[in-house]
Formats: structure tokens, C-alpha cells, sequence
């Protein structure tokens, strides 16, 4: 993704990505991973320099391995199971796509994936789709392949000009957008008056013990430091940790049941929960079941991320990849996954093709932002392992006592 | 205990002598026993005690993910004072909720299983069956289910909440605010849930194998049921019961998932600070001192116990 900047559509400098998590699945992925990491850890903590690139295997083996998040493509209405622009691309090309859904937390991931990155392994996977922090991460480090931009010509002709030059990767040397979105307040209007703002959320008494917040830090404590006046594209060591005082405070006073990453939905669907921070395509797609679940931009800002496509260093179907990405990125297909996903879209040209698929959604600010829209938003500054590591260890403090 | 010793020495006239008088099989070498146990030491030695000893190691890392680690002879055993100070309440509240759904399991188990093996006639499969019925569903599925039924508006916390029986779980702290979700409790009933065929199974082993005549036995000298299943059939099952807590206690002492889902900020036990340092934070020598004060922790409490408990009594 990349993010709106306070000032001017996506794309200032220091855009940074929220993650999703997804925890209920990242537990499943993490009980296994938690017995291996020491064993692995010792074999390679050093970080070592990259070996050279393995063979690309994409003129033997039409296939090519895709991870990425839950519920971030689009379905066959009749069969879950189903992709049909992954099917379509399959027809297309003759390549076929082994898609998995195991990204539920970047930070997670990352941290999974980094002993075979640093070991120069291959990680079975040609395509990821990290937040732009992590994505930025693995750029540093050089876990990452730069892109082939002569096989990416949809990309070239479509992605959005806000999009084009981040500060974490100039002209996109290594990475694409795969959608952007937002965090926010999400309510049931059946079952609560409207919240506006973050400081309604986390003290108003009639919400007590029904609000639930989103275990990142970077969604959380960002918009708590927003709604305290601070410009979180350049917040202080000193703002972060009286912006996570406030949480504490929150979950001492039992306002706070629960940090979540997507399964907030259930809770919500389920009564648990009246009112929590949420991701705006989640809340979108709540809607046709449950047409209270209301998304708001809290009063002062809501956070824009996005989650970008890489190729890792060692993949072996690069080639594949590239055709992927390319793909993704004709304005036909962009269509068919946002119809979905109901994130922002990067593609241009995604929006006419909407009027085809859904004509309500071509006019939705959360697929395509208008100006007055991304006026609310506010992308949050990147910070480096050490800070990372610090404000990690001061919230999960939070997070779990 | 007089009847104790009678029944220990009819107990042992059941068994077929063994031992060094057993006469050994033909073409059998010295060498046999070794044979049969190398796969599993093998198996102990890559999977278990080379592991172990990279956790300890990395336990003792200095250094960051990022920077790289380092180990410097004697080790930074800082990190284990550090990790304690700061998470003894979480070791503390994973022991105490391990051992609440232990005995809750106990509790559970104990009738069911001397149902199943001693009164079940025909149906005994079919309750064994569907004792384990629910793993064939995965186990982050069913706790998630249990988001299902104990949410606010559902069924049983309505009723509960009707009945008052919240307020009087509210007062004795293992609720919150008329809620069962995202309390202690929850995180508790969780636990038992998930590792209640754990304690059934072993019990059930035992009883099933209990011979039922020294209960004839006990109930022909004047016994009461009551004494008879005080004194004949709960020393019997004892290797069960002793077996079941184990594979209780261990692995929910362990378990992150139910405070994960079911629980709240307020209430974490350590796998979850295991697993936020592994993955969030990525400080692997803390998270690697925790597990392995963990581990420490469970043997030594096993240990204790199965002494307590009497080794010889576990076939």
C-alpha cells in the first residue's frame, strides 16, 4: 500500500504500513513455529551476506507460489474456495497459482520467515505481500528481488501516480501495491449510539467492557497519539509512551476487553462487542450481513496503510511472479478483487471497470478515495529495529499482563 | 492403611512374575534391548535434547535479531533474572489456571470414565468414541466455538445473567461486567474443555483394567460402596488419575490459545509472553529464558508430584 500523507495524497515521504493481524490463525502457525525457532535461530542469527540468486525455474514449472493475507482476494459467490481472477490467470497463462492464506501478521511472518531469509534459502514462496514497514524491513536487508519492470507493462501504465515514488523505495524499485486501506472506529449502530472519537471510545460509560482494540501498536497507539494533537509523521520516543500510557489506562478501568486482529468481526457479529478499531474493508464486507456494523474515520484522523507485492531473493519462479503482478495490475481484474476485498484500489482505470461489475462501489471513498476523504488521513513515520523492538516491549506490556 | 496392603498383595498376584528368572528367548543377544530403544533415543536426542540445548544457548545471547547475537562465555544470565522479575505474575497465573481446569478435568473425568469402563455395557465404543469425537475437529476451531457460545448476547451468559449467577462469579473475581467471554473464567473452562479427553482416556485405562472382583471382594468383607470405591477403586485408578493430571497440567501450564482467544489483556498466561517475544518483539534470548524456566518449572512440579503420587504405582 502506500499511504496518504496528511498533506497531499499517497505517497509523502515516510509512508508506513499498518499490519493486519490475524490471529487466530497466526496462533495455529505460531505453535508449530515457536518449538523451531530456537533450533533455528542458533543455525543463523548472523546476518550474512546474500548469496547469489538461485535459477529461475518459470519456463519448466508453470507455477507460482503466492502468500497473502485472509480475505484479501476476491471469491466465487457460489464457492469460497474459488478465485476467479487466480483461475483466470491460470487460463491466461497456463501457469498455475498455489495461493495460501498465511500471512495473519507481518511482524509474525517476518519473524518466521527471517532464519531462511538470512540463511539465503529459498522460502518455497514467489510472491509475499508484506506491510510496507516490513517490506521496507526486508529491502535494508536485502531479502527482496528488484523488479523486472519490462515484464510488469500494466503496472508501468496503471499504478496510481500517488503511488509511484515512496520514500522507502523510490520509483518502485522493488515493490507494487496490492491494496491500500485504513483503521478506524467500526460500531454496531443497533446496539450503540455513534462513536466519533478515540477518546469516546476508550472512556464513554456505556461502552464499558464492549470495546476491543487492534493488537498492532502501529494501528493502536497511532490513532490515540492522533487524537492527543500529535503529527504521527514525526512522533517522539515521549509521545509514544504517553499515548500508550492512555491504552493502559483504558484496560485498567476494564473499558478494554480484548486486543484482536480481524477477529474483531466475531465479536462484534456476536454481540461481544459494541464498538473497537477496525480495518475499513473489514467493517465493508460486515455490511451485507449485518447492516448496522457502521465504519467511521475517528474526529481526529484515521490511519492509511498498505500492503505491497515482493518477490523474495531466492524464489524460483520469478518470472511467473512478474506475470502475476502484471496481471493483477489490468484494471478489469483490480476490479474484481476490490468488489471484494473493498479496499483501496491502486489501479487506475479500476474504477470505470466498477461501473461494470457494481455500480454502488464506484462512488465508495473506501475503494476510491476522493480528495475530501483522503484529507482524513494520516500515514505514520517508519521506525528502525531498535525503536521496533522498544515500543514492542512497552505495549505488549499492555497487551498482555 | 491394612486393607492397602491386602489389596497391594492380591494386586501383585494378578500379575505374572517377571524378572530375572524369565528364561530369555532363543536367538535373542545382549544387545536386543538396546536395538529396540536406539530409534526412540534417536528420535529424543535430534528432536528433544538438541533442541533443548540450542534454547538454553540461545538463551544466553547477547546482542538483537537485527545486530545479530553473540555468545560470550559465561552467557548473559542477566536475561533469566530480568525475564523473571518482570513475568513471575504470568508463570503464577499459568500454574494457577493449569491447575484449575486440571481438577475441573478431574472432577469431569472421574465419573465419566468409571461410567464408560465399569456400567456402560454395549455402548462402551460408542462413548469412547465420542470422548474423542472432538479431535477430529482442530483445536483453534473448537476454541473459537466457545467465542460463539459464550458471547454477551448469547444464550448461556443471558441466562446465566438472569439467574445472577455472573454477579456472584463478578464477586469472587473470575468474571467481569455480566460478561463470561474474555474472563478468566472463560480462559479456565477453555483449558478444560480442550484437555479433558486427556484425563478421561488414562482413567478410563485404568478402571477398565481394574479386576472387578476385589470390589466383590471388598463389598463381601462389609464394605460400604462408598469404602469400597475409597479404598479398592481410587487406589486402583490411581496410575490414571496421576497419569490424566499430568496430560492435563503440562501442556495447558503451556497453552497461549485459550488466554489468546478466550482471555483478556488483563489476564495473559507466559505462552503468550513466549509468544509475543518470539514474534512481536523478537527478543529470542528472553523468550528462550522463559521457556525454559517453563520447562524447569513443569519437571521439577512433576517430579515432585510423581514422588508424592508413588512411581511404582504408575504401570
Amino acid at each position: 500500500m502506500t499511504m496518504a500523507s496528511r498533506t497531499g495524497i499517497f505517497g509523502e515521504p515516510g509512508p508506513r504500513g499498518m499490519s493486519r493481524r490475524r490471529l487466530l490463525a497466526a496462533g495455529a502457525a505460531s505453535a508449530g513455529a515457536l518449538t523451531l525457532a530456537p533450533l533455528m535461530t542458533a543455525c543463523g542469527t548472523k546476518p550474512t551476506a546474500s548469496s547469489s540468486l538461485a535459477p529461475d525455474l518459470s519456463d519448466t514449472e508453470h507455477v507460482v507460489n503466492f502468500s497473502n493475507w485472509q480475505l484479501y482476494i476476491d471469491v466465487d459467490e457460489n464457492d469460497a474456495t474459488k478465485h476467479p481472477t487466480l483461475d483466470g490467470f491460470t487460463q491466461k497463462t497456463g501457469i498455475t497459482v498455489n495461493y495460501s492464506e498465511d500471512i495473519d501478521d507481518a511482524d509474525v511472518f517476518s519473524a518466521k520467515l527471517m532464519p531462511t531469509f538470512k540463511a539465503g534459502q529459498d522460502t518455497g514462496r514467489d510472491i509475499l505481500v508484506p506491510t510496507e514497514e516490513v517490506g521496507t524491513k526486508w529491502i535494508r536487508a536485502g531479502f527482496v528481488e528488484k523488479l523486472d519492470k519490462a515484464l510488469l507493462p500494466n503496472v508501468t501504465a496503471n499504478l496510481l501516480d500517488s503511488l509511484r515514488n515512496p520514500a522507502w523505495d523510490p520509483d518502485r524499485v522493488y515493490t507494487v501495491p496490492w491494496q491500500t486501506g485504513c483503521t478506524g472506529i467500526a460500531f454496531d449502530s443497533s446496539k450503540t449510539k455513534p462513536v466519533n472519537t478515540i477518546t469516546e471510545l476508550l472512556t464513554r460509560p456505556d461502552l464499558h467492557g464492549k470495546v476491543a482494540l487492534i493488537r498492532d501498536w502501529r494501528d493502536t497507539v497511532c490513532l490515540v497519539m492522533l487524537e492527543m494533537g500529535v503529527d504521527i509523521g514525526t512522533y517522539t520516543d515521549d509521545q509514544f509512551m504517553a499515548a500508550v500510557e492512555v491504552v493502559q489506562k483504558a484496560v485498567d478501568s476494564g473499558q478494554v476487553r480484548a486486543f484482536t486482529g480481524n477477529n474483531y468481526t466475531e465479536l462484534l457479529v456476536n454481540g461481544s462487542v459494541h464498538a473497537c478499531l477496525a480495518w475499513s474493508g473489514d467493517i465493508v464486507q460486515l455490511q451485507y450481513d449485518a447492516p448496522g456494523m457502521t465504519y467511521v474515520p475517528p474526529e481526529s484522523g484515521q490511519l492509511i496503510w498498505g500492503d505491497t507485492m515482493v518477490i523474495p531473493e531466492q524464489a524460483q519462479h520469478r518470472k511467473n511472479a512478474h506475470e502475476l503482478i502484471n496481471y493483477y495490475y489490468d484494471p478489469a481484474v483490480a476490479a474484481r478483487v476490490s468488489a471484494t476485498v473493498q479496499y483501496i484500489c491502486p489501479v487506475k482505470g479500476a474504477q470505470s471497470e466498477m461501473e461494470k461489475i457494481d455500480p454502488t462501489l464506484v462512488d465508495n471513498p473506501l475503494i476510491f478515495p476522493d480528495a475530501a476523504f483522503l484529507a482524513t488521513t494520516h500515514t505514520s513515520r517508519l521506525v528502525d529495529e531498535a525503536t521496533q523492538a522498544r515500543y514492542a516491549d512497552a505495549w505488549t506490556k499492555v497487551t498482555g499482563t | 492403611m491394612s486393607g492397602g496392603a491386602v489389596l497391594a498383595t492380591s494386586v501383585e498376584q494378578q500379575e505374572p512374575r517377571r524378572g530375572p528368572d524369565l528364561p530369555r528367548a532363543v536367538g535373542t543377544s545382549r544387545a536386543t534391548p538396546y536395538l529396540l530403544l536406539s530409534p526412540g533415543m534417536l528420535w529424543l536426542a535430534v528432536f528433544f535434547v538438541v533442541p533443548t540445548l540450542m534454547l538454553l544457548v540461545t538463551s544466553l545471547y547477547t546482542g538483537s535479531l537485527d545486530q545479530g547475537y553473540t555468545f560470550e562465555f559465561p552467557g548473559h544470565w542477566a536475561t533469566y533474572s530480568n525475564a523473571l522479575t518482570e513475568y513471575w505474575p504470568q508463570f503464577l497465573r499459568s500454574f494457577l489456571f493449569a491447575g484449575l481446569a486440571t481438577v475441573f478435568c478431574l472432577v469431569l473425568a472421574y465419573p465419566l470414565a468409571y461410567f464408560i469402563a465399569l456400567r456402560s455395557g454395549a455402548w462402551k465404543s460408542t462413548l469412547l468414541v465420542l470422548v474423542i469425537a472432538p479431535f477430529f475437529t482442530s483445536f483453534l476451531i473448537r476454541t473459537l466455538a466457545w467465542k460463539t457460545i459464550l458471547a454477551d448476547d448469547g444464550a448461556v451468559v443471558r441466562t446465566l445473567n438472569s439467574l445472577h449467577i455472573t454477579d456472584l462469579l463478578t464477586w469472587l473475581h473470575l468474571t467481569e461486567a455480566d460478561r463470561i467471554l474474555n474472563t478468566p473464567l472463560a480462559v479456565v473452562l477453555g483449558l478444560t474443555y480442550n484437555f479433558l479427553p486427556f484425563m478421561v482416556l488414562p482413567i478410563y485405562a485404568s478402571l477398565d483394567r481394574m479386576d472387578g472382583r476385589l470390589v466383590e471382594a471388598a463389598q463381601d468383607l462389609y464394605a460400604s460402596s462408598w469404602a469400597a470405591l475409597r479404598k479398592v477403586t481410587w487406589p486402583l485408578s490411581l496410575p490414571g488419575v496421576v497419569a490424566g493430571t499430568l496430560l492435563t497440567f503440562i501442556p495447558a501450564a503451556g497453552d497461549y490459545i485459550n488466554a489468546e482467544l478466550l482471555g483478556t489483556a488483563k489476564v495473559s498466561m507466559i505462552g503468550n509472553v513466549i509468544q509475543d517475544q518470539f514474534f512481536v518483539v523478537t527478543d529470542y534470548p528472553t523468550a528462550s529464558a522463559l521457556s525454559f524456566v517453563l520447562m524447569l518449572a513443569i519437571i521439577s512440579m512433576v517430579f515432585f508430584y510423581v514422588r508424592r503420587a508413588g512411581t511404582e504405582e504408575l504401570v
